[in-house]
C-alpha cells in the first residue's frame, strides 16, 4: 500500500492518543481509538483517506456512505458500552473536506448515513457524554454535520489550513453565479460567508481557538496546549444546565438566532 | 400558487400550495396559530446587505395548532424563496420550536411536529449561520423524538437536499410524493464534482430513478409514497403520528445498513435495480416503518 | 436591489392586516396593514433595478383614481421580477383577503 504523508486527522489523532492501536472491525477510512483524556476513558474518532476505499468518489477523505455508518457505530457502541456506568468523552478530531459526491452516494442514500452519525453523536451527548469537537483543518459542510457538529464544545487551531463552510469556494461561486473575488469581496461584510476560522470565531459557534507552532506536524508543546485546552472543554462541560447547543447562542454576529428563540418562547 | 385563507380541507394538489397554505392544510381546522408571522419583519440580518430582497417570514412558517386533536407544531420551508434555502432566521424558527416541542413532552405535554422540507439546504448567502442552525435542527429532531415521532413530508418541486436531506433522515416517518427528491447533493453540484458521466443533471427521469420519492419508498428510505392530494397526505401524516414512535429509528440501523453495503460490490455502478436488491426492502421485515405506501 | 415610496390618496383606513404572496421568481409578498386616514403609503423593494417608472405608472393606475374604493392602507411590497400584471393581482389580493376578512369569512 502506498503510504501517503498522514492526513492532519490521522496525524492529530495519532499524537493525542500516543499512536494507540484503533478499535479493529472499521473502515479503513473511519479510525476509532480508545485513549485517555485527562485521565479519563475517551474515544477518538477521525475520518481519514482511504485511497484503496472501494467507493471510487470517496478515496481522499470524503465522508460518504461507510464512514457516515461507521461512525455512527462507533458513537452508538461506545454509548452502549457505558450505558450503566460513566459517560466516556468522545473526541471527534475533525479534518473532513466534504461529503462524497457520487452516483453511488446518492443511489444508497448518503444523506441516510451521514444522518446515522449525526444522530448517534447528538444522542451520546444527550445521554451524557461530553462530546468535544477538535477541527485541525476542514469541517465542511455535510461532513462536519456528520462528524463533529453536535459536539457540546468545538475547538479549532489557529491556522490556515482550518476552515469551516457549507461548500467549498470554487463550487460556492458556480452556485450562486458569483465570481470567487465577488464571493471574497462579500465575505468581508458578511461573516457567516467567511472561510477563515476567524471569521467563523465572531459567530459565537467555537469554544476556543488554540494557537499551535504547527498544525501540521505538532510539537509537543501543541500537543500539551491542545490536550489543555480539551480537559478544560470536559471542565466546562460539566457546567452546563443540560446537555444541549446553547452555549452557541452568545455571539455578537447571532443575535438574531436567540431572538428568534426568545419570541417563539414568548408566543408558544 | 394558493394562498386562500379558505383553502383548509381543500382536495386538491399539496404541491401548488405554499408553505402558508400547507401548515394551514395540516392543522385540524381553526388550530392555526401562526409564530412570528410575518408582521413581525424578522426577516434575514444578512441578505439586505447583498442586494438580496428578504420575505417577511425568512422562508419559513411556524404553525401551532393541533393535529387529530393531539398539540402539535408544523413547520414548513417555503420553496419558492430563495430555493428554500435556510438561513439564520428560518433556521432559528425551525430549531427554537423543536426544542420547545421537546421541552413542552418533559412537563407532560405531547406536542408532536411535522417537517415539510421543500429545501436546497444551507442558505449559501448565509453559509455559515445556516449550517449551525441545521446542526441544531438535528440536535432537535433527535431530542424530540424521544417522546414523539417526527413526521417529515417531502412534496416537491424543490424536494429535499444539502443538510436538510440529513434531517429527513433523521425523521422517525417520511413521506414523499412522485414529484419529490430526496438526496445529498444538488444534481448539478455532483456532475461539477464528478463528471458528467457519473452525473447528468439535466437528465430528469435518471435523477428521480434514484433520488424520486418512489424510489426512495421503495429502498426502503421513505416511509409512505403518496398521491400529490392534500387530503390523503394530510390523512397520511395522522396515520403515521398515530402509530407512535417506531421500534427503532431508522437513521439508528448503522449495523442494518453495514451489512447491506457491505453484500454490494462497489466497484460495479450504481443502478436502482441494484439498490432495491441491495437494500431488499421486505415488508414484513421492516415491521417498524409505516409501510403505509399506497400509490 | 431598489427602494421606492408612493403615497396616493385615500378614505378611511382598512381594519385588519393581511399578508400575500412569495418572494419567489417573478412574484411579490404585500403586507397590508391600517394605514393613516386619507392616504395610502406604499414601499416597494425591489429585485430588479431601473423599473421606478414602471412601478409608479402600475401603482397609479391601481391607486391613482381610487377607483377601486379600497380602504386607506400602509403597503410594503417586496418583489422578485413580477410583471405589472402580477404585481396588480397580488395588490388586488390582498385588498380582496381583506374585505373577505371584514365580511367574517376567513381565519
Amino acid at each position: 500500500m502506498h503510504e501517503n504523508t498522514l492526513s492532519r486527522g490521522a496525524t492529530w489523532l495519532a499524537t493525542l492518543t500516543d499512536n494507540a492501536i484503533g478499535l479493529p472491525g472499521y473502515s479503513p477510512s473511519v479510525r476509532v481509538v480508545d485513549a485517555p483524556l485527562a485521565g479519563q476513558p475517551a474515544r477518538y474518532i477521525a475520518v481519514v483517506p482511504d485511497s484503496e476505499s472501494s467507493y471510487p468518489r470517496a478515496r481522499t477523505g470524503e465522508t460518504g456512505l461507510v464512514e457516515g455508518w461507521a461512525l455512527a457505530q462507533a458513537v452508538h457502541e461506545a454509548i452502549a458500552a457505558d450505558r450503566d456506568g460513566p459517560k466516556r468523552a468522545i473526541v471527534a478530531v475533525i479534518d473532513v473536506s466534504s461529503q462524497a459526491y457520487g452516483r453511488r452516494e446518492e443511489a444508497f442514500g448518503i444523506h441516510q448515513a451521514l444522518a446515522g452519525a449525526a444522530g448517534a453523536y447528538a444522542q451520546a451527548r444527550q445521554h451524557g457524554h461530553p462530546v468535544i469537537g477538535l477541527i485541525v483543518g476542514k469541517a465542511m459542510s455535510g461532513a462536519f454535520l456528520a462528524h463533529g457538529y453536535q459536539a457540546n464544545r468545538l475547538i479549532a487551531l489557529n491556522d490556515d489550513g482550518v476552515m469551516v463552510h457549507a461548500m467549498g469556494k470554487a463550487a460556492a461561486a458556480r452556485v450562486t453565479l458569483r465570481s470567487v473575488e465577488d464571493l471574497e469581496r462579500l465575505a468581508a461584510d458578511v461573516p457567516p460567508m467567511a472561510y477563515d476560522i476567524a471569521s467563523y470565531a465572531t459567530l459565537g459557534l467555537l469554544w476556543k481557538l488554540v494557537d499551535v507552532d504547527s498544525a501540521e506536524q505538532p510539537s509537543a508543546t501543541d500537543v500539551d496546549i491542545v490536550r489543555g485546552a480539551l480537559g478544560a472543554a470536559l471542565d466546562d462541560i460539566k457546567t452546563d444546565p443540560a446537555p444541549d447547543l446553547r452555549s452557541r447562542l452568545g455571539g455578537a454576529n447571532r443575535q438574531a438566532s436567540a431572538l428568534v428563540r426568545e419570541k417563539l418562547r414568548a408566543q408558544w | 400558487m394558493s394562498t386562500s385563507p379558505l383553502s383548509l380541507k381543500e382536495q386538491g394538489s399539496f404541491v401548488e400550495l405554499d408553505a402558508r397554505a400547507r401548515v394551514r392544510a395540516l392543522l385540524d381546522a381553526g388550530t392555526f396559530r401562526e409564530l412570528i408571522d410575518p408582521f413581525e419583519r424578522m426577516t434575514s440580518p444578512w441578505l439586505a446587505r447583498q442586494g438580496v430582497v428578504t420575505q417577511s417570514d425568512d422562508g419559513v412558517v411556524v404553525g401551532k395548532g393541533r393535529i387529530d386533536g393531539q398539540p402539535a407544531v408544523v413547520l414548513a420551508i417555503e420553496g419558492a424563496f430563495q430555493g428554500g434555502s435556510l438561513g439564520e432566521v428560518g433556521g432559528a424558527k425551525i430549531a427554537g420550536a423543536l426544542e420547545l416541542a421537546a421541552d413542552d413532552n418533559r412537563q407532560g405535554v405531547p406536542t408532536r411536529a411535522v417537517i415539510l422540507f421543500e429545501t436546497g439546504g444551507v442558505r449559501l448567502q448565509e453559509a455559515n449561520l445556516g449550517l449551525a442552525a441545521i446542526a441544531e435542527i438535528h440536535s432537535a429532531i433527535v431530542d424530540l423524538r424521544q417522546y414523539q415521532p417526527v413526521v417529515g413530508v417531502i412534496a416537491g418541486s424543490v424536494g429535499c437536499f444539502g443538510g436538510m436531506s440529513i434531517a429527513a433522515g433523521l425523521c422517525s416517518y417520511l413521506v414523499a410524493t412522485r414529484e419529490a427528491r430526496l438526496g445529498l447533493n444538488g444534481p448539478q453540484v455532483i456532475e461539477q464534482e464528478a463528471g458528467i458521466a457519473e452525473y447528468d443533471s439535466r437528465d430528469r427521469p435518471f435523477i428521480w430513478s434514484f433520488t424520486g420519492g418512489e424510489q426512495r419508498f421503495r429502498t426502503g428510505l421513505v416511509d409512505a409514497y403518496v398521491q400529490d392530494d392534500t387530503a390523503d397526505i394530510r390523512s397520511t401524516v395522522v396515520g403515521l403520528l398515530r402509530r407512535g414512535r417506531p421500534k427503532v429509528e431508522r437513521s439508528d440501523q448503522y449495523g442494518h445498513y453495514l451489512e447491506r453495503l457491505a453484500s454490494y460490490d462497489a466497484r460495479v455502478q450504481a443502478t436502482p435495480d441494484i439498490v432495491r436488491q441491495v437494500y431488499h426492502v421486505n415488508p414484513i421485515a421492516n415491521a417498524n416503518s409505516a409501510g403505509a405506501g399506497h400509490a | 436591489m431598489e427602494t421606492f415610496d408612493f403615497q396616493y390618496p385615500a378614505g378611511q383606513p382598512a381594519t385588519g392586516r393581511v399578508m400575500v404572496g412569495v418572494v419567489g421568481s417573478g412574484d411579490l409578498e404585500v403586507l397590508l396593514e391600517p394605514g393613516t386616514p386619507g392616504q395610502t403609503r406604499i414601499r416597494v423593494t425591489t429585485s430588479v433595478n431601473g423599473y421606478g417608472a414602471v412601478w409608479q405608472a402600475q401603482l397609479d393606475r391601481l391607486f391613482k383614481a381610487d377607483a377601486q374604493g379600497w380602504p386607506a392602507a400602509q403597503l410594503e411590497i417586496n418583489d422578485f421580477g413580477a410583471t405589472p400584471g402580477v404585481v396588480g393581482m397580488r395588490v388586488a389580493q390582498a385588498f380582496q383577503t381583506l374585505g373577505n376578512a371584514a365580511a367574517g369569512d376567513a381565519s
